[in-house]
């Protein structure tokens, strides 16, 4: 039917993969941000306490 | 002390899930100190109600879904800081200006930054860390529907931004050589 459909549609995916290709970049540029050590140490300091507790598992 | 459990602890699968619930954190804040501050909290969250943690499901999700609550809780307290913000979050993120033949990505982020923390949330769940609607909805606590709904006004409005037009006034806003650009990139993957 419309050519001008036809003509647009191609734009409009275009468009929309431009879009998600950039989404995927912010979020991979997050992702390759330098993870901070205060992470790592928050996790051993739980397993401590854990295992502080005794038992280690319930 | 018995070593090799036949089941990984979920705990010890914290570390290894880390980048990527920090990476949405970010996504979501727009900010690395307030992103650290969710991930720390999150942790901790986790941490203690493990045990309400079903192995069989996705852990990355569960994840997701204690930070974006938290986070929006703390949005809800103090939603003003969020208008005054623009902007500044993205110049505190470390990136590669794009040299390729790609819609420029500094402009990308601005636009990004820009939008409301519920659509770069439904953006990043869907469109980038590759969860399915049904994941997400499941995370955001809404209908099916209702993510797509979103996730379409969503990338709408990032057209809007970057003034990509989704429809007659294709590029109008942008000039000429960065129309180029975009068109001749989009059109060649």
């Amino acid at each position: 039917m419309g050519k001008e459909k036809d003509e647009d549609a191609p734009k409009r995916q275009a468009i929309r993969a431009q879009i998600d290709e950039n989404l995927k970049r912010v979020y991979t540029s997050a992702l390759n941000e330098e993870l901070p050590d205060r992470f790592r140490e928050l996790l051993m300091q739980l397993k401590a306490k854990e295992a502080e507790k005794g038992g280690g598992k319930p | 002390m018995t070593d090799e459990p036949a089941v990984i602890d979920p705990r010890d699968r914290l570390a290894g899930a880390i980048p990527r619930l920090r990476a949405f954190a970010i996504s979501l804040a727009r900010d690395v100190t307030q992103a650290d501050d969710l991930v720390q909290d999150t942790i901790l969250k986790a941490w203690s109600n493990m045990d309400k943690f079903d192995p069989r499901t996705n852990l990355d999700a569960w994840l997701f879904t204690i930070l974006r609550n938290t986070f929006y809780s703390a949005l809800r307290k103090t939603r003003r800081e969020v208008q005054d913000t623009d902007g500044v979050h993205a110049a505190s993120l470390s990136e590669k200006p794009a040299h390729d033949s790609r819609l420029a990505f500094q402009d990308f982020q601005r636009a990004f930054d820009l939008l409301s923390p519920e659509h770069r949330e439904v953006l990043i769940l869907v469109g980038a860390s590759g969860f399915s609607c049904e994941e997400a909805s499941e995370m955001m606590g809404v209908a099916i529907g209702t993510v797509k709904s979103r996730a379409s006004r969503a990338r709408k409005r990032l057209a809007e931004l970057l003034n990509l037009a989704e429809g007659e006034d294709l590029f109008s806003g942008t000039d000429g050589a960065t129309q180029a650009v975009v068109l001749r990139s989009a059109i060649a993957v």
